[in-house]
């Protein structure tokens, strides 16, 4: 991973500017970061989960009561979500994510390939406008046409963090 | 055990005019639409296991207003992690209602793990709720309807209540999104009629 571009903190600039003040996760080490951002700020609620899809009918609850949230998971969490995704749908509520993908580039454990590969499609059948993002550069540019995407049309994007920006998770033994 | 309508029309009309009131997809929706409309209701007619968390997240948007979710066994049972999950943020103004009638209504009337050892009262306990309880008979209900529209939440009371079918009586709208839209407004547009 690059130190030259501090993203987490770009991703959180975006969300505080598009009025977001809560962060409901389950943590990924991909979001450790953006995770901490929140967690420092007076103004926003995080809300850590025991499964991810808490967090789509949490969000449609708070966007129901005049609050605007963001969801971050790992892409394994996207399957646990896929009922779940039919309230913001059929409610025509938004719904955003920021979703660390694990299982692709460079990936060293093979039971994260499947669901990471699934992740694009389980999000299109679901009705999610997937925005991929793989340089970090364009990191606070995607959020923010996610986020814009999501809240103004009322439907639902997902953000997938790359591996091949975030770095494969290490694994060494001993 | 308790007859789920009359329990539900009991709660309500204790009902703050501010509340907000959610009910999960089932025979609680039914139920509460056999109460009459109210645009300060959502109701959940699919997504098992979401009502809870959506409370919750309306509750931490309006927190000066009481917001009462009321949810099958089943319901909760899909999602017991959001139990965990709600403790953990302890709003003040959340209750749950669980009308635990020990089965799957909507399917048939199999049996549910609460038909069994499985006690909801206590997981809720369990996950560390301050406030909870049972209420089986009419007597158990006055105790504990004093608490549901005022007591510091997270509440939770489980209510054992009578199973087999009601009439149906279907809510304001199936179109989630005019239901949402007509809801949302409601909230957070309190003044205009």
């Amino acid at each position: 991973m690059s130190d030259s571009s501090d993203w987490p903190q770009e991703i959180f600039s975006v969300l505080l500017a598009q009025g977001i003040d809560l962060v409901a996760h389950v943590p990924d080490a991909g979001h450790t970061a953006l995770i901490h951002l929140a967690e420092e700020h007076d103004k926003v609620d995080v809300i850590t989960l025991t499964t991810e899809e808490e967090g789509v009918g949490l969000l449609c609850g708070a966007w129901a009561g005049g609050r605007k949230g963001v969801l971050l998971i790992q892409s394994s969490g996207v399957g646990n979500c896929i009922n779940a995704l039919a309230l913001p749908v059929i409610c025509r509520a938004p719904f955003l994510t920021i979703v660390s993908m694990r299982g692709e580039w460079g990936e060293f454990i093979p039971w994260q390939v499947p669901m990471g590969l699934a992740t694009p499609k389980v999000l299109g059948a679901m009705d999610v406008e997937v925005f991929r993002v793989s340089e970090e550069q364009r990191v606070a540019e995607t959020v923010s046409a996610a986020g814009s995407f999501a809240f103004n049309t009322r439907r639902s994007a997902a953000v997938l963090l790359s591996q091949q920006m975030l770095g494969a998770k290490q694994f060494k033994e001993g | 055990m308790l007859e789920r309508r009359k329990l539900v029309n009991h709660l309500l009309r204790q009902r703050p005019d501010n509340a907000l009131t959610v009910s999960s997809l089932g025979s609680p929706t039914w139920d509460i639409a056999s109460t009459g409309d109210n645009p300060l209701h959502f109701s959940f007619i699919g997504t098992m296991g979401q009502a809870a968390p959506f409370a919750l997240g309306l509750a931490m948007a309006q927190p000066n207003k009481r917001v009462m979710v009321f949810a099958g066994d089943g319901e909760l049972l899909m999602s017991l992690g959001i139990l965990a999950t709600i403790a953990n943020q302890a709003p003040g103004n959340l209750t749950i209602v669980s009308l635990d009638n020990e089965s799957y209504g909507e399917t048939g009337g199999q049996p549910t793990a609460t038909a069994g050892p499985t006690d909801l009262e206590a997981v809720a306990k369990g996950c560390g709720f301050s406030q909870t309880c049972t209420a089986a008979s009419e007597k158990d209900l006055d105790a504990a309807c004093d608490q549901v529209w005022t007591a510091k939440g997270p509440v939770f009371i489980n209510l054992k209540i009578v199973a087999g079918p009601s009439p149906l009586v279907f809510p304001y709208s199936f179109d989630g999104a005019a239901a949402m839209n007509r809801f949302r407004d409601a909230v957070n547009n309190p003044g205009k009629s």
